[in-house]
């Protein structure tokens, strides 16, 4: 094979980005990965504030594709999931143990994921080309060719665009995209307290949007706060005493006391999805093809599930002998996924706005609503195993089968 | 170039000569065979790692094994099958079709030795492969047995030799002809002759005549609800087979 010459090249190191590349490089696939930061900066406690959960669906890609070690003992079960509408008493309650044996998802923070994968990218045979930003891509009939702006060129067969909701890829492929912005702010930062969560994901329906306490290791918790967008600025100038107070507010005291650490980040929240997730040579996939609103804690979730897709359409591909960039190999993938995703950003979106104010015809509405499916208990556990991510046409590495 | 007696039919020919430049686009008029490639890439795949003992999940699993493929159009299989690994010949009666697979080879980077040739020739050099194939070519031949004797020569013994054709029944003049080439103008009309199909038990009795043992005849059905080729057991249109020496 010529020099800089691949099968797959993704552009974007971030966790689904990454997460391909590891998992083709690992089945023997010549990759390569191009990302404009430097991974080890990335892989930086201070760049990514966040925590995703991972559900159980998604553990299982991460482990089929080699990443779970890496995770695994920074990663906090989530044994239950306790939703309430305000500070009103608890309506809807999801327990692990109603469905399966282990865990519901696991709560992992941002940055122990990229630095797992940034630590497996130096073990790999994947070939990182980082510290360089794309100039120019130009799809050819038989390959694409990427020219980077350290000078040099790569080609690839097929190009897996994972650079993020603004992806300049998919605008470079003419590819169009439904926005619209919410008029929320997330507020993220991590939280001590005193008593254990024993595992409970809390969730508190708030007039500005949903509050999340999200259990993480070592009496910690990771908090989502959804402020209203023009108050946000406000939320975050102010000092450690005031803005701890305010958190206080929101959290409750079922913890004890709960102190907030030292870093504060905040993400103006959108919904982004592209019209079509292929082009000859180009599929798009996590944040480019989907971006959603944090409500669910499902958006890593799906991008894994676009990792799982894209990567067995394109070993089945490759397996046949076949050239993994042709459309006719592609239209699986998107076939696949589309549906999935946009359902996602439907629910997601509903969610958000029938609870994110204080209507009070629409308060009464969505209490009777949650409550009646907390008592039905069989559609309750589709909720559930939906939300695990074990519901629909699963990849193999979803059903735990090798890539 | 051509031997005395040949199983080449000049219209024919001159037919697909026209139609060669356009092999290679995936949504061009070879799109049905783009469409229709994977399924019998995988049928191939699966019954050579069974009769070869290889791992099917490799990437190369054909690896080191001489294929040749009769009749090669523009490539379509013999591409493939040396990504997967085999030392690849490719012959086809057509200047044309030799020319498009060749180019479009040297731009994938592929290596395969393209011919201008026929089954008749090789067989008169004497020449023998681990795997013989020739698919939807059967149905296009002046001379069934003859092509058949060639092919079957040109296996080694212990080799694998896979055909696939269209079945002479009325359903296959439905769907093969009527709907192919007049629905759904998947293929120019004119591509097929419904005379000239061929059916599974000619086959076999033209192989086995030839000491190679039919294992397998599955047949390839569309499924237009899905718009797509799956392998399955109704042999009354377009089918494939596998034999060994």
């Amino acid at each position: 094979m010529k020099k800089n010459s691949f099968d797959v090249v993704v552009v974007g190191g971030g966790m689904v980005g990454l997460s391909l590349a590891l998992g083709l490089a690992r089945a023997g696939v010549p990759v390569a990965l191009i990302e404009r930061a430097r991974l080890s900066d990335m892989a930086a406690a201070r760049f990514d504030g966040r925590g995703s959960a991972v559900a159980a669906g998604s553990q299982r890609i991460l482990d089929g594709l080699g990443l779970w070690e890496g995770v695994a003992d920074h990663a906090e079960p989530i044994l239950e999931i306790r939703v309430a509408d305000g500070m009103s008493p608890l309506f809807l309650h999801y327990d692990h143990a109603e469905i399966s044996d282990g865990p519901l998802g696991w709560i992992v923070e941002n940055a122990v994921t990229r630095r797992a994968l940034a630590a497996a990218a130096e073990k790999s045979s994947l070939q990182v080309f980082d510290g360089t930003e794309l100039a120019d891509c130009h799809f050819g009939e038989d390959a694409a060719m990427l020219d980077l702006a350290d000078g040099q060129t790569v080609t690839a067969r097929l190009v897996v665009a994972a650079d993020g909701r603004d992806s300049p890829l998919r605008a470079a492929a003419g590819i169009e995209a439904v926005r619209w912005n919410y008029p929320q702010t997330g507020i993220v930062c991590a939280v001590h307290h005193e008593v254990p969560h024993r595992g409970i994901a809390q969730e508190h329906f708030l007039p500005a949007g949903p509050f999340a306490i999200l259990p993480m290791t070592e009496n910690r918790s990771s908090i989502v706060w959804t402020e209203r967008h023009d108050l946000a600025p406000d939320i975050l100038a102010l000092d450690d005493e005031a803005f701890t107070s305010e958190l206080r507010q929101r959290f409750g005291n079922f913890l004890g006391r709960v102190d907030v650490g030292p870093m504060r980040w905040s993400y103006p929240l959108s919904v982004v999805h592209s019209k079509r997730y292929i082009a000859p040579r180009l599929a798009l996939a996590g944040d480019a093809a989907h971006a959603i609103h944090p409500i669910a804690g499902q958006g890593f979730n799906i991008g894994l599930r676009d990792v799982a897709a894209l990567a067995e359409v394109i070993m089945d591909t490759l397996r046949l002998g076949l050239d993994p960039g042709a459309i006719t190999a592609l239209e699986r993938y998107e076939r696949w996924r589309k549906p999935d995703n946009m359902m996602m950003i439907g629910v997601t979106d509903a969610l958000n706005r029938l609870f994110s104010n204080d209507i009070p015809p629409l308060r009464i509405a969505r209490d009777i609503g949650l409550a009646a499916v907390d008592n039905a208990a069989p559609l309750k556990k589709v909720f559930m195993r939906h939300a695990m991510g074990l519901i629909g046409d699963l990849p193999r590495l979803t059903r735990g089968e090798p890539l | 170039m051509q031997t005395a007696q040949t199983t080449i039919d000049a219209d024919e020919v001159a037919r697909f000569s026209a139609m060669a430049d356009e092999w290679w686009d995936p949504t061009g008029k070879f799109r049905p065979l783009h469409k229709f490639n994977p399924i019998r890439l995988g049928y191939i795949r699966d019954r050579l790692c069974a009769h070869f003992d290889r791992d099917p999940r490799s990437l190369t699993p054909l690896d080191g094994l001489t294929l040749l493929d009769v009749g090669c159009g523009g490539g379509l299989l013999s591409e493939p099958l040396a990504r997967m690994g085999a030392i690849v010949t490719g012959i086809d009666a057509s200047e044309k079709n030799i020319g498009t697979a060749r180019a479009h080879a040297a731009r994938s980077d592929v290596e395969i030795d393209y011919r201008c040739s026929t089954a008749e020739d090789l067989m008169a050099a004497g020449e023998t492969f681990d795997i013989v194939l020739s698919l939807e070519v059967v149905e296009h031949v002046a001379d069934v047995d003859l092509f058949l004797d060639s092919c079957t020569a040109l296996v080694r013994d212990g080799g694998a030799m896979i055909l696939a054709t269209l079945n002479r029944t009325p359903k296959a003049f439905m769907f093969g002809i009527v709907g192919a080439e007049y629905v759904m103008r998947w293929l120019p009309r004119g591509t097929h002759d419904w005379k000239k199909f061929v059916r599974p038990s000619e086959l076999s009795r033209g192989l086995r005549r030839n000491g190679v043992d039919v294992s397998d005849i599955s047949g390839l059905s569309f499924n237009p609800l899905s718009d797509e080729w799956r392998v399955s057991g109704d042999v009354s249109v377009n089918y494939i087979l596998f034999g060994t020496k």
